[in-house]
């Protein structure tokens, strides 16, 4: 296991301290608690057809993922999953849109820039449900239906830009200010070098700004779930079928989408890593 | 006083007398005055050196004239055109970044190609042109390899060719060999000359090195507090300095208050011996180096000043001194250089 002693050199001739083993330890469950039930919960996803949502296991079947697409059912699996992959693409893309400007803007102050970082900081202060139902109010207010892609994607909006701004802040703070006048020097124009130059060189932390954005979408419910309208996210469509029926094919669920997070999250560092291998140059010249 | 307009013709204006013109050129930031309303001429094809401490302002010099900082007052002539309100590509200048600036995510060929792409030149073209640049700066084995893949001195030379393809008439080179070891450093700096010469295009070099300034410059310029000390020849400025501060910083010096005045004496001039009636300084010898072909005896006086000979091996260890003994520095009459009081 890796453990915090990998870089810690004792003196010669004595061993690890004890309370290497002690916090050792306690790592190690701690682990377990963080993925123990997720084990749990994929195992029991194959559970034989006259299993329960418990141990044992009686036999082994993917009876449970057939369930997820069969039609007929109180809930719609497919179509809920298909709806939150598109709020979650459209919230990433105005997230990256609306963090890339902004935080390429707040790299000088301007006129207001102080109040604009409170406020951004605000909205991830207050409590979600909150928010969720204020916007739910006004919509009612204005007459106006709330919908998936117009009040749940407000919703969310509320969430993703501000972890959107800081992340990028990380990202432009590493950003050298003179590849920008060298662009200059050379001759490009204001959008040549954002294009060019600015863009290409931040695009590792862009996708994973873009990433982070989608992921809290698509896993989120405290705002939208008061906003969201007729048409559930998956994450709703998940919690109305857990408060009203249990079968394993709720674990099918959980086991297909952490298998689809974790393709996506995989082709994320897969892009990213390659990006930075190439610029390292691992492999060498054309 | 604004100069020849931008909109006269190239072929029809007479030779420029000067490469590069600040009139009374300043730099403020809110309060603070980073350039002092400094004039200088730079004849053709010169290697300008500016020379002095940090937060002197030299850097802030070099970046009006290339256009990356706002000139607050003055004028900037490039070849007899107002350049001050010009963008940095349309004013004949091409900067070389401290830290070269390459772009990380494109390879040699493609750093070196980028202004062209800029303007649209086809790829086939600006490749082979790019081609070129490499092949004058000995790196066009290199042009298929990114940044991160090169030395800090094959960077250089990159970063070089990319300034050098846009064919500006004057190249700024902000501290261009501060990032190098010291043996890639003399050699980088002969190249620099080497390609100053070949070009026959004006460099101006932003040091805070007097060995780099002196080993390079046609024309020295010592800046300090925002204000040009002292510009001439690196000969002209080791013989001759302005003032105590000059002779201080470019070294070698002695800065000796006497009767008639403050004066230099060149560390080299000095002896150690017998006061007799010449000028003097006596004191202990507060430290020995030796330094090869000579050796440098550093001399604190009673009232604590400092100074120093460099004697020539032969002559030191003909009669060696050693830390803590008396000695006295003599030096002729005609080797003391009168210092203005400033």
């Amino acid at each position: 296991m890796m453990v915090g002693g990998q870089s810690y050199s004792p003196g010669i001739g004595t061993g690890r301290p004890w309370t290497f083993y002690a916090l050792a330890t306690l790592f190690g469950l701690f682990l377990l608690f963080l993925y123990g039930p997720m084990l749990v919960m994929y195992t029991l996803s194959f559970q034989g057809l006259h299993g329960g949502v418990t141990f044992p296991m009686v036999g082994f079947s993917t009876v449970w993922f057939e369930d997820i697409v069969k039609p007929d059912q109180m809930a719609n699996i497919p179509v809920s999953f298909g709806r939150s992959v598109a709020l979650a693409s459209i919230v990433s893309l105005l997230t990256i849109g609306f963090s890339v400007a902004a935080g390429l803007a707040f790299r000088r102050r301007f006129p207001g820039s102080g109040l604009l970082f409170y406020l951004a900081v605000a909205s991830l202060v207050m409590p979600s449900l909150l928010v969720g139902f204020g916007i739910g109010l006004g919509f009612k207010a204005l007459g106006w239906k709330t919908d998936l892609f117009t009040s749940a994607l407000g919703a969310q909006l509320t969430w993703t830009l501000p972890f959107g701004l800081f992340a990028m802040f990380a990202v432009v703070n590493r950003f050298n200010r003179a590849y920008e006048e060298a662009a200059n020097d050379l001759g490009a124009s204001p959008w040549q070098r954002f294009r060019y130059v600015t863009l290409p060189i931040l695009l590792p932390g862009i996708i994973g700004v873009g990433m982070g954005a989608f992921t809290l979408s698509y896993d989120e419910y405290a705002r939208t779930t008061l906003v969201i309208g007729e048409r559930n996210t998956l994450p709703l469509e998940i919690y109305a079928l857990i408060s009203s029926a249990s079968s394993p094919m709720l674990f099918a669920i959980g086991t297909v989408t952490t298998a689809a997070s974790f393709l996506v999250i995989g082709l994320t560092l897969w892009r990213i890593f390659h990006i930075q291998k190439r610029r390292a140059g691992a492999g060498i010249s054309k | 006083m604004k100069a020849t307009h931008a909109a006269a013709s190239e072929a029809n204006r007479p030779e420029p007398r000067f490469d590069v013109e600040l009139v009374a050129v300043t730099k403020r930031y809110d309060q603070t005055v980073a350039v002092d309303a400094i004039s200088l001429r730079i004849p053709p094809a010169s290697y300008c050196c500016l020379l002095g401490p940090s937060g002197c302002g030299k850097t802030s010099t070099l970046r009006m004239i290339a256009g990356h900082e706002h000139v607050t007052d003055g004028d900037i002539l490039i070849r007899d055109r107002n350049i001050t309100d010009l963008p940095p590509a349309r004013r004949g200048t091409a900067m070389m970044f401290q830290s070269y600036a390459l772009f990380p995510h494109l390879n040699c060929l493609d750093n070196v190609a980028f202004s062209l792409k800029m303007r649209g030149v086809a790829k086939a073209e600006r490749q082979a042109r790019a081609r070129e640049f490499l092949d004058l700066v000995e790196m066009d084995e290199f042009a298929g390899r990114f940044p991160a893949q090169l030395s800090g001195g094959q960077q250089q030379r990159v970063a070089l060719a990319r300034s050098l393809i846009t064919e500006p008439q004057v190249l700024l080179l902000d501290e261009p060999l501060s990032a190098l070891d010291p043996f890639l450093r003399v050699r980088m700096r002969e190249e620099l000359k080497r390609l100053q010469r070949e070009l026959g295009i004006t460099f101006i070099h932003v040091t805070h090195s007097q060995d780099e300034a002196m080993a390079l410059a046609d024309l020295m310029v010592v800046m300090d507090q925002g204000r040009i000390r002292q510009a001439g020849s690196p000969r002209e400025i080791f013989e001759r300095p302005a003032s105590a501060f000059i002779a201080r910083f470019i070294g070698g010096h002695n800065v000796v208050p006497t009767l008639g005045g403050v004066v230099a004496v060149r560390a080299d001039r000095c002896r150690i011996g017998n006061p007799g009636s010449g000028p003097h300084l006596s004191g202990r010898v507060a430290a020995v180096e030796y330094q090869g072909p000579v050796v440098r005896v550093a001399l604190e006086t009673q009232s604590g000043e400092q100074a120093a000979a460099l004697l020539p091996d032969d002559a030191f260890f003909a009669g060696p001194v050693r830390p803590g003994d008396a000695a006295t520095l003599v030096w002729s009459e005609a080797d003391a250089h009168q210092l203005e009081l400033a």
